[in-house]
Order: C-alpha cells, then sequence, then structure tokens
C-alpha cells in the first residue's frame, strides 16, 4: 500500500465553512459516563430560513465518518456534500421550505469537541482523556445547540446509520421537542456482528505503533496504516456481495495475469486500499475509536425501557407523539431490516403513527447515501405528510 | 384483491373520482374522526378517503412494497408488513375500526385474524367475497369444476384466496367465536344491498358482506 501523503492533515477549525459555538459554558454537560464536558465546541452548518413562528427546523444527524458538510463542498477532500441526493432547493428535504441544520458530533474531528482538540485544562490534545461519549451525549449536545439557535420543537430529526440512532435518541429522551422523526438504515441496538467489526477497526488502529498510545499528536505521528484497515474492514459492511461482484467481480487492476505476490492484483484489493489512504486524509483515529464506542453502547430498550423497547416510546402511560417514518434496504445486512422491523413493532405496541418501507436495491447499507429514487420519493411524501399536519403551509415559507 | 372482481390495480374507480363499492360501504360504518387500522390497505384508496371525507386518524398495513410506496408517497401512515405476523404488536383497543377489506379469504388462518383483529381495535369491519353466491354455485354444479369466472379470475393450483367461506359460514364462525354482528350488508353484482346476513336468499343473491364486528 502506498503511504498517504503525510501533508495531508484535517483543516484548522477556525478556517474551515460554517458555524462554530461554545456550549457548556455556564454549566458543563453532564455525559452518560458520569464525567463532565465544558465548556465545548460544536460546529454546525444551516441551510435555508428558519420561518417567524421558528416550526420548519429539520435536523439531520450524521453517520459514523460523516460530518456537518451537507450540502458543501467538503473542506478537506473537495468532494460534494454528503446528502446533496436528498436535501437542496426542491429536493425531498427542501431547502426553500424548511430549515436544516447539521452538527458535528461531539467526539467528531470535523470542528467539534474531540480528542484531536486542545484540552483546556492541559492545553494539550485531549487524546485518551476525552470522556468516553454516547449516542445520548451527542443528542444532548445537539439538544443544546437547537435550544441556542431558539427552537423549541424541531419539525423533523432525520438521519441514516449512526445518524438514525441519534433520530432514535432524540424522539425517545425529547419527544416534546421533535414533530416527526425519520431513522434510516438503522437499529435501536448495535448488534453482536456490528460491535465485533468495530472491534476489528480499533484493533487495527491500536495495533499500529504510530498510535503511541493515541498521543500521535503529540509524537507527532500518524497511525494511517491502522485506520486505513480499520476503514478497509468497515468499508465491506457498507456494500453488499452482488455491488461488489456487479462493480469489480475478478477483474484483476491494470494486468493480465496475477503476479504470486501480495501487490492488488484485483481490483476490488486497489479500491479497497484507495478507500482506506483518502479516509486517514480526513479522519482522525481517535475520533474514530471514540464513535465506534458510542455506537458500540447504544441500546434503547436497556437505557429506557428496562429492556422491552416498546417502554421506550412510552411515557406517563402514553404512546410517543411522535411520527415516525422508518426505512431500510434489502441488501443491508450491517443494518438489515429486521432491525428497522423491531423498532416498527415496538412503535405498533404503544400504537404510535408510524410508516415503514423496506427499499429493493442491492447496493447495501450505503444505499441511503445513494441515488435511490424510491427512497427520496417517500422521504418527501412522508415530509409533505407530516408539514400539512403541522400546518407548515407552502405559503409561510420565509 | 377480491376473487370476485377483475384484476384491479387500484381500488379507485375507473373515472377516479370515487372508491370502489364495497369499500364504499366500510366508510360508511366509520364515524368520522375515529382511530382506523386498515389491514391490506394496498394503495391506500380506502384510508386517503376516509382521511379527507372523515377526519380519520388513519394508518395500514400493507404486503407489497409497491403499494406501501404509494401510500406513503402521499403521506399516509403505513407499514410494510403482513397481517398474519404484525398485528399482534398493538395493544388491545388501540383503534376504534380494524379494517380488513376482501383480504380475509387469503389469509392461513382467518380465525386468528378474526380475533386480533376484534382485540386491538373496539370494532372490526371486514368484507368478504361469498362463495355461495348463485353464480359460483351454478358454474360448479354445471361444469363439475372450480368456478373461475370473469371476476374468478384464478385457477384452483394459483389462487391466493385459499380460504374462501360462504356467508353463512361467515355468520357461524363469528357466533362460535362470539363476535357480535352489529351491521351487515349484503350486496349483489350491482352494489346494490341485497338482504341480511341470516336470510338463505341473500346468501345466494349476495355477491359479498360487509360486516360491522363487536367482540361481546
Amino acid at each position: 500500500m502506498s503511504a498517504p501523503n503525510p501533508a495531508a492533515v484535517p483543516a484548522e477549525p477556525a478556517t474551515m465553512p460554517g458555524h462554530r459555538v461554545t456550549l457548556g459554558v455556564d454549566k458543563p454537560m453532564r455525559l452518560d459516563s458520569g464525567a463532565e464536558l465544558g465548556p465545548f465546541e460544536v460546529a454546525y452548518q444551516t441551510y435555508g430560513a428558519l420561518n417567524a413562528d421558528r416550526s420548519n427546523a429539520i435536523l439531520i444527524c450524521h453517520a459514523l465518518t460523516g460530518d456537518h458538510y451537507v450540502l458543501d463542498q467538503h473542506p478537506v477532500t473537495g468532494k460534494s456534500g454528503w446528502w446533496e441526493m436528498l436535501v437542496g432547493p426542491g429536493k425531498p428535504v427542501d431547502t426553500d421550505r424548511y430549515f436544516v441544520i447539521c452538527s458535528n458530533v461531539i467526539g467528531g474531528c470535523m470542528g467539534s469537541t474531540g480528542p484531536k482538540e486542545i484540552d483546556p485544562a492541559t492545553g494539550k490534545p485531549y487524546g485518551l482523556g476525552f470522556p468516553v461519549i454516547t449516542i445520548g451525549d451527542m443528542v444532548r449536545a445537539q439538544k443544546l445547540l437547537v435550544e441556542h439557535l431558539g427552537i423549541d420543537q424541531l419539525f423533523c430529526v432525520i438521519g441514516g446509520s449512526m445518524g438514525g440512532m441519534q433520530v432514535l435518541q432524540w424522539a425517545v429522551a425529547y419527544p416534546e421537542s421533535v414533530f416527526a422523526a425519520v431513522p434510516i438504515a438503522t437499529a435501536a441496538r448495535h448488534s453482536a456482528q456490528n460491535i465485533a467489526f468495530h472491534e476489528v477497526g480499533r484493533q487495527a488502529i491500536m495495533a499500529d505503533p504510530d498510535w503511541a498510545g493515541g498521543n500521535y499528536l503529540l509524537e507527532g505521528t500518524r497511525p494511517h496504516r491502522g485506520l486505513a484497515v480499520a476503514r478497509m474492514a468497515a468499508h465491506i459492511t457498507y456494500l453488499s456481495e452482488p455491488a461488489l461482484h456487479r462493480k469489480f467481480g475478478r477483474n484483476l487492476q491494470n494486468r493480465q495475469t496475477v503476479t504470486y505476490g501480495f501487490d492488488a492484483d484485483f481490483q476490488v484489493e486497489s479500491y479497497l486500499r484507495h478507500q482506506g489512504i483518502t479516509f486517514v486524509e480526513r479522519f482522525d483515529a481517535n475520533s474514530y475509536l471514540y464513535i465506534t464506542r458510542a455506537m458500540d453502547y447504544f441500546d434503547l430498550a436497556a437505557d429506557y425501557g428496562g429492556g422491552t423497547l416498546s417502554n421506550a416510546f412510552r411515557k406517563d402511560g402514553k404512546g410517543t407523539p411522535v411520527r415516525f417514518c422508518l426505512a431500510s434496504f434489502s441488501s443491508d445486512w450491517l443494518f438489515p431490516t429486521s432491525e428497522s422491523r423491531a423498532i416498527v413493532h415496538a412503535l405498533n405496541a404503544v400504537a404510535a403513527n408510524v410508516s415503514f418501507v423496506e427499499i429493493r436495491t442491492d447496493k447495501g447499507h450505503d444505499s441511503f447515501l445513494l441515488d435511490e429514487p424510491e427512497f427520496h420519493q417517500v422521504i418527501r411524501g412522508f415530509l409533505e405528510g407530516c408539514a400539512e399536519h403541522r400546518g407548515l403551509t407552502r405559503t409561510s415559507r420565509p | 384483491m377480491s376473487p370476485l372482481d377483475d384484476n384491479q390495480p387500484s381500488a379507485r374507480t375507473a373515472s377516479g373520482n370515487g372508491i370502489r363499492t364495497d369499500l364504499k360501504l366500510i366508510a360508511e360504518m366509520v364515524e368520522p374522526g375515529s382511530r382506523v387500522l386498515d389491514v391490506g390497505c394496498g394503495d391506500g384508496a380506502l384510508l386517503a378517503f376516509l382521511s379527507r371525507q372523515k377526519g380519520v386518524d388513519g394508518r395500514g398495513i400493507e404486503l407489497s412494497m409497491d403499494g406501501v410506496h404509494q401510500c406513503v408517497v402521499q403521506g399516509l401512515s403505513v407499514i410494510q408488513g403482513d397481517a398474519e405476523t404484525d398485528l399482534k404488536d398493538y395493544p388491545p383497543g388501540a383503534f376504534d375500526y380494524v379494517i380488513l377489506s376482501q383480504t380475509l379469504q387469503a389469509m392461513r388462518e382467518p380465525r386468528t385474524v378474526l380475533e386480533t383483529m376484534t382485540r386491538i381495535g373496539r370494532r372490526a369491519i371486514v368484507s368478504v367475497p361469498n362463495f355461495g353466491y348463485w353464480r359460483i354455485r351454478t358454474q360448479l354444479l354445471l361444469t363439475g369444476r372450480m368456478p373461475v369466472t370473469e371476476k374468478l379470475g384464478y385457477q384452483w393450483w394459483e389462487t391466493p384466496n385459499i380460504h374462501f367461506c360462504t356467508i353463512k359460514d361467515f355468520v357461524v364462525l363469528a357466533e362460535e367465536m362470539g363476535i357480535r354482528i352489529e351491521r351487515c350488508m349484503i350486496v349483489n353484482r350491482a352494489g346494490r344491498v341485497t338482504g341480511h346476513a341470516h336470510s338463505g336468499l341473500a346468501n345466494l343473491l349476495g355477491e359479498q358482506g360487509v360486516f360491522l364486528l363487536r367482540r361481546d
């Protein structure tokens, strides 16, 4: 594998597009671990305009290695926004109609406080001194941001994968602050298999000598090899066997025969190596440890339902008032349809208002980021129906 | 879909300005502003009609992805699911009405489905095709073969309808299960009401029955 460009380090937050706010100033934020965090920074981006009664805000929650650049060109990779397929003027999440917010999760590495930022107490990067955070903590920080923006109730919270976990967390922890929730390709708890994949990734990072016990920023090294392997392993789980086969088959990479060596003979190897190498230029290894851990710890039924998921959607003897739309993808084996269906059954048990669609596609878990017209029509239809119920008329747009 | 119907792609009438006769009869039984679950809601024609005309809080379950898609796209709350596995989670009395239109005969366990419906709904509305309808009887009598007519388009080996019954059969089952038939409309081919549930003539002339049910 060729070495990644050592000069490519993530851009400084201060120079990146978007907004930053310091939260937890008066009172540090209490984390699920019992530790306290504050003051801390949250980097976020907004699109569209908030209407007069502040009722048209949609919060987008990003996935494991995502960030708040939903529509912007990425400041490090130069790639276009990660959800341009779904979000924008005239798109299902219509920025002409809705005020769209997306923030980088805490523990992340694109401007929000995380292990690579400076710990004010020591003047050095947090590294492994950063407290372990949970999906609940990420959402707690988002709640403070939404309050900071003067919004009492979000019209909708939407996200896929880890973003979907945050959506569920929002609906359970703050049901009165969410009108509609769209958890996509997600689960109410991380499965043993998914924890296992994350552990492989973490061990790859920690086995890299350049990780230096988590102190690589002080040591002047970067665990690029370990992080790249972690990404390669994870990337396979985002695809599907048919999609990989269609794209690469057993095709050889720029050669007529195999080389009887360990060079990247196959196109699929070359592709994965490329995925690994480009990833390390934009992502922090310790953030990867922290965020995967947060996903592993996620278990709504255990945290809010005494072991029964439907109880998590019940408050004061009543079912959740939040309107749900769940979507899963038929070839997603990382967050299979059965996980979404378990959530639907729990919502049925409290007679909640829920829509659920399984989209037929062979593109695997990543489908929620791709051009899936049927999926996009569902999101558009659901949001329009909710807007009608919420009284968001097209004429009231700012 | 009814075995006695054409293979209608939509529950909307051809003219597009209304809904199928049996759905209209069902809609008549629903009180305005109530909570409704439409089991096997298809493309959402009845749910949309009930939401618009009667202001109901409507939900649906539909097996086919195409149907679910058509429903959710128009803002209806519908889940992809199977009546025989996905109804049991709802709490008792979760809905004022649970509706099953022209689908009971396709269930593996119609009795269990009826039981579940009358548990999770304060009332259930069921429409069933009548296998005692005179045209069906005549065909079986005269040809000695399973009836396949213009409106009953399946051969015996391909039909999804595995549990046909007559109006009389349905009434007997309801009695056995302790389910009260609060209202009943037996309609003929033209959609006109022809008689009562217990009438032998209705069992002969009626093409389908629509029943409003409540567990005693």
